[in-house]
């Protein structure tokens, strides 16, 4: 009987120290830790989704990564491939203009030859014809020395044109 | 939410586990000196009879001072303050005084009768009466205020690391308590009150279980200051059974109270002319927090009674024959050890019914329903 009899200083100073508990606990321990359980939690739970959009983000950053790559492998192909055409383009433009100028060099070299030519041919035709007259004009001379052989050499002369 | 149930009852039983492991060593140390040799020299050397019942209501009853231990003849005790009031005056003086005499200043302690083991005044007839006002401090009080102590030490130390380390993760002390307080949080007070209002009863469920799981636990602790089982004592199970009622009480609504005298869904003629089911649910208002009381006293007086009782069976066979003794020894702290265990579990599962069942009636109180 004695366990149930309740003694009536326990209830008196149990409510007080439960009281002064409560008190104490409530207003200096619960309020940080819930405080702090609370915000550790939230940003436990942002940091995740922080997480998980910074993966999600990654994602699409290499997806676009590849598509740049792939694009920018096709604008090398495409460069490189015009690039060469060019190339060809230019190479065969020089080629032709090369080719055209020296045959234009060759041609005027040609005319200026035949030009050449011509002057000196004519300049030998006179020469000719120079040295000849002289050459003659000494036979003449020669020739038509004394007066006898002028007078038979005109006649000669006039008998060859009565004769024609 | 299954899953992180299952992680913090696994935390929790492993904590329960540490905490026994090294108390398996202590009541060892206790069968062995403690109690045993009060025992003995009680037993032995007069040849008076082996009282274990009475030893035993000893242990677990409330006294006025704090028995450690004995050695020979020699009694080690902590005096305890004495305080009355009687007859239109207070009366103080140490609990030691009545080592020295069986009556000092006209009290005694009674041995029998409604007032046995409390403090009595021999009237002038010779009739044993109460003082009017006993606000000694007992064994149970002295040990509840070195528990509250220790438990609002612990839990500021705890509430000071939640301020410095904000947003880290727990560490020390703090690990310790965090599922605990998260258990309570999420598992007591958010599902049994619901997510609107749960953060205002949360701070009062979490210090109710702390109180009541420490002063279980440390009860277990035989060595002084500890060892007494304070929530074995039935006037502290009472006044926190009787703040469940307050305040279960207090933040009644109105359809808390309509279900009490106007239960819905119920024959009328449960409710007139006689207020059968109303009567019914008036007396459950006092029932609930009657059981709170009880079960929580009973339980941890029962622990402690079939603990000393092994304990005593050692010498009981002991008085028999030496060896016997020795004999019965070994299965005997095999039993209390595993006794123990099962205390500590004890410990938690009771402060957590306990809690749960005061969330629970907080919840009915302030239950809003959807639609009537």
């Amino acid at each position: 009987m004695q366990l149930l009899n309740p003694g009536l200083g326990v209830i008196f100073w149990m409510t007080i120290i439960f009281l002064v508990v409560i008190f104490i606990l409530g207003k200096y321990a619960w309020p940080s830790v819930l405080k702090g359980l609370k915000e550790r939690e939230q940003s436990i739970q942002e940091s995740l989704d922080a997480a998980k959009e910074a993966q999600e983000q990654m994602k699409q950053l290499q997806l676009d990564n590849e598509k740049l790559m792939a694009e920018a492998r096709e604008e090398r192909n495409a460069i490189l491939a015009e690039a060469r055409k060019i190339k060809d383009k230019i190479v065969g433009e020089a080629k032709e203009k090369a080719e055209s100028e020296a045959s234009a060099i060759v041609e005027s070299a040609q005319e200026r030859i035949k030009n050449e030519k011509k002057t000196a041919l004519l300049e030998i035709k006179n020469t000719v014809a120079e040295y000849s007259i002289e050459i003659a004009e000494k036979i003449l001379r020669e020739e038509l020395k004394d007066k006898k052989r002028q007078k038979e050499y005109i006649n000669k002369l006039l008998k060859e044109t009565s004769l024609n | 939410m299954r899953n992180k149930k299952g992680v913090n009852q696994f935390v929790i039983i492993f904590l329960i586990i540490l905490f026994g492991f090294g108390y398996g060593q202590n009541v060892r140390a206790e069968g062995l000196e403690t109690h045993n040799n009060s025992e003995i020299k009680k037993v032995n050397p007069e040849g008076k009879k082996l009282e274990i019942g009475k030893l035993i209501i000893e242990h677990i009853t409330d006294a006025y001072d704090w028995h450690i231990l004995s050695m020979g003849k020699h009694h080690v005790t902590v005096p305890l303050p004495v305080i009355l009031y009687d007859q239109g005056h207070w009366v103080t003086f140490w609990s030691s005084e009545f080592h020295h005499h069986t009556v000092y200043k006209g009290y005694t302690i009674a041995e029998k009768g409604i007032n046995q083991g409390k403090i009595v005044r021999i009237d002038k007839a010779g009739n044993l009466v109460r003082p009017q006002l006993d606000i000694s401090i007992t064994r149970t009080i002295a040990a509840l205020m070195v528990n509250s102590l220790l438990v609002v030490i612990l839990l500021l130390s705890v509430a000071k690391s939640y301020r410095r380390r904000k947003g880290m993760a727990p560490k020390g002390l703090q690990s310790a308590f965090e599922p605990l307080i998260i258990f309570v949080r999420d598992e007591i007070a958010l599902s049994s009150i619901g997510e609107k209002n749960y953060e205002r009863y949360t701070p009062y469920l979490l210090t109710l279980f702390f109180f009541i799981f420490f002063n279980n636990l440390l009860g277990i602790i035989p060595f002084f200051p500890w060892g007494v089982s304070v929530n074995g004592n039935i006037a502290i199970t009472g006044v926190m059974a009787a703040f469940t009622f307050v305040i279960t009480t207090f933040i009644g609504n109105k359809h808390y109270w309509k279900d009490i005298f106007n239960t819905p869904g119920v024959p009328w003629w449960l409710k007139l002319p006689f207020p059968l089911l109303p009567l019914v649910e008036v007396v459950g208002i006092f029932t609930k927090p009657i059981v709170l009381m009880i079960r929580l006293f009973a339980n941890m007086i029962s622990g402690h009674t079939v603990i000393m009782g092994f304990v005593a069976l050692i010498f009981i066979f002991g008085k028999i024959s030496m060896g016997l003794g020795y004999g019965v020894s070994v299965v005997s702290i095999g039993f209390s050890v595993f006794l123990d265990f099962i205390e500590i579990l004890v410990a938690f599962i009771q402060a957590y019914v306990f809690v749960l069942l005061t969330a629970l009636y907080f919840g009915m109180a302030i239950e809003v329903p959807e639609h009537h």
